[in-house]
């Protein structure tokens, strides 16, 4: 791979002129033998809106994404992306979407760089130049050109991130889908990455789901939030009506306080 | 009941799998890269131990045979005896084996980290098909590599087995006569049977190493599971394989 010129890529330049997309979540359940993850979750999500969903541990977040992407099918009811079927791979053609993985999910075995022109490579959406520019211009956005010959294995967690909404964002999505981006990163790095999420969709008017459990995250950036809680849809509104949640279940998700006296576990014990 | 339908299961998703790949067969002349790549893989690294295995196995069919056929003064066929064994049999079983253990086992533990570390799924988002990536271009290089891999395994262990003719003193027969009768008793189709073995091997093997790989779920104790799994099914396929096709080829 020859040495990217970082001096060709235009930060103005947008990577979309694509339009965003709608999705649509109607009566989704989804089991895993007799495990019921997702319990007749119906939400819709508007084009270009941030949605931030989240919910406790194995509320079933992650999975409601996969629908997403097409890579759960859902046990009843479905999700639509613009009329799509998720579940066609036929929708994965016509609609372009990206998925951050919670651990980046970059090719062990590319570069960084690589890792970033697998896309338009694959799909023959440019010459190789272009394809630099595209490679670099996305590198820029997210302050990692000095990073383009690295190997994932020698990035740090912060890093890795930033590389896979990077590799999405050569990808000109319409539908940006986030699970866990902030997790385990320290807050400065956390809050880069909210900030770098709603940078985009002003930018590029990119639809986004963020899938999260940072509280400042939501509140931060999202238009809309959804609690999921035990499979079920258990808030659906504005990110500001989070800050007084009349719920009990949802204040103590969001704000739980640290009892010494009476410690959480010793209640589950009992 | 449980296994097998397990194994019905398997023999479903492989197929599916097979057939997926054929269906990106026009991509391939785009892959070439990935091809040159697998066939340097499965070929050129696999080639050094079918040398020295191939070698000495040629040496003890020479010498188990010199030293039976000693007592019926046979001992002149050791060429044809060595020839024929390899090329209808040792050959291509050899190269397999040694095939599983060294590509097939590796191809298992990659794609199950890929599954297991979601790269997979991160190519399926990007409407990048896995059996278009990753397992046509390993087919493809299969087929292209393993007869080059059995014909090399055939002539070294050919010439394993006349060193040892010739320098070993209860047979001593020298490399001319050894090859003379190997010359008389062999004909090309003895040779292009072992190759349509070898082919038939070395497709199978690469194809379950990959579903197997692809169909990983769970942490790393699952990849190193898979591939164990993918390199005893292989083995019990090459020699269930071997007795159907040697069957049909006589």
């Amino acid at each position: 791979m020859p040495p990217p010129d970082t001096e060709t890529a235009d930060l103005e330049k947008p990577m979309g002129g694509t339009s965003a997309v709608g999705v649509k979540v109607e009566n989704l359940s989804k089991s895993f033998g007799s495990f019921d993850v997702l319990k007749g979750v119906t939400f819709d999500v508007q084009p270009g809106e941030i949605f931030v969903l989240m919910g406790p541990s194995g509320s079933g977040k992650s999975v409601l994404l996969k629908h997403v992407v097409g890579l759960e099918l859902p046990s009843a009811g479905r999700v639509t992306i613009d009329g799509l079927d998720a579940a066609e791979p036929t929708t994965r053609e016509k609609v372009r979407m990206a998925l951050v993985f919670q651990a980046g999910a970059l090719f062990n075995s590319l570069s960084v760089y690589d890792n970033l022109a697998l896309y338009p490579r694959e799909h023959r959406l440019a010459k190789e130049s272009g394809i630099r520019d595209k490679v670099m211009r996305a590198l820029q956005i997210l302050s990692l050109e000095h990073a383009a010959q690295k190997q994932p294995s020698e990035l740090s967690g912060g890093m890795r991130k930033r590389v896979a909404i990077a590799r999405a964002l050569v990808m000109e999505p319409q539908l940006m889908l986030y699970d866990e981006p902030t997790s385990e990163l320290d807050p400065v790095m956390s809050a880069t990455i909210s900030e770098i999420i709603a940078t985009l969709k002003e930018q590029y008017r990119v639809t986004s789901i963020v899938v999260s459990h940072d509280r400042e995250l939501a509140l931060g950036i999202a238009n809309r939030v959804g609690i999921l809680m035990g499979g079920k849809l258990a808030y659906l509104g504005s990110a500001s009506a989070l800050r007084q949640p009349q719920d009990g279940r949802i204040e103590e998700f969001l704000h739980p306080k640290i009892d010494l006296k009476n410690p959480r576990f010793k209640k589950l014990e009992n | 009941m449980n296994q097998l339908l397990r194994i019905l299961e398997g023999i479903g998703s492989t197929v599916q799998l097979l057939l997926r790949a054929a269906s990106y067969a026009p991509t391939l002349p785009r892959q070439f890269g990935r091809l040159i790549e697998q066939c340097y893989l499965i070929g050129y690294t696999t080639l050094p131990i079918v040398a020295i295995l191939s070698f000495f196995i040629g040496s003890v069919l020479a010498l188990q045979a010199g030293y039976s056929m000693q007592n019926f003064g046979a001992k002149q066929f050791i060429g044809a005896l060595v020839g024929l064994s390899m090329a209808r049999e040792l050959g291509p079983v050899m190269v397999a084996i040694l095939l599983t253990g060294r590509v097939g086992s590796a191809i298992a533990a990659e794609l199950a980290s890929m599954k297991v570390y979601q790269e997979v799924d991160a190519l399926v988002t990007m409407n990048i098909p896995p059996a278009r990536m990753l397992v046509l271009p390993r087919l493809a290089a299969v087929l292209l590599m393993m007869p080059v891999l059995t014909i090399i395994a055939n002539l070294v262990g050919w010439f394993g087995g006349a060193i040892i003719s010739s320098a070993t003193s209860f047979i001593a027969i020298d490399p001319a006569s050894y090859f003379a009768t190997m010359r008389q008793q062999m004909e090309f189709s003895d040779v292009l049977n072992g190759l349509v073995k070898a082919e038939v091997f070395g497709f199978v093997i690469v194809l379950v190493c990959c579903n197997i790989g692809l169909n990983t779920r769970g942490g790393p104790r699952e990849i190193g599971a898979a591939v164990t799994r993918a390199v005893v099914v292989s083995l019990i396929l090459i020699l269930v394989l071997d007795y159907f096709v040697t069957k049909a080829l006589l």
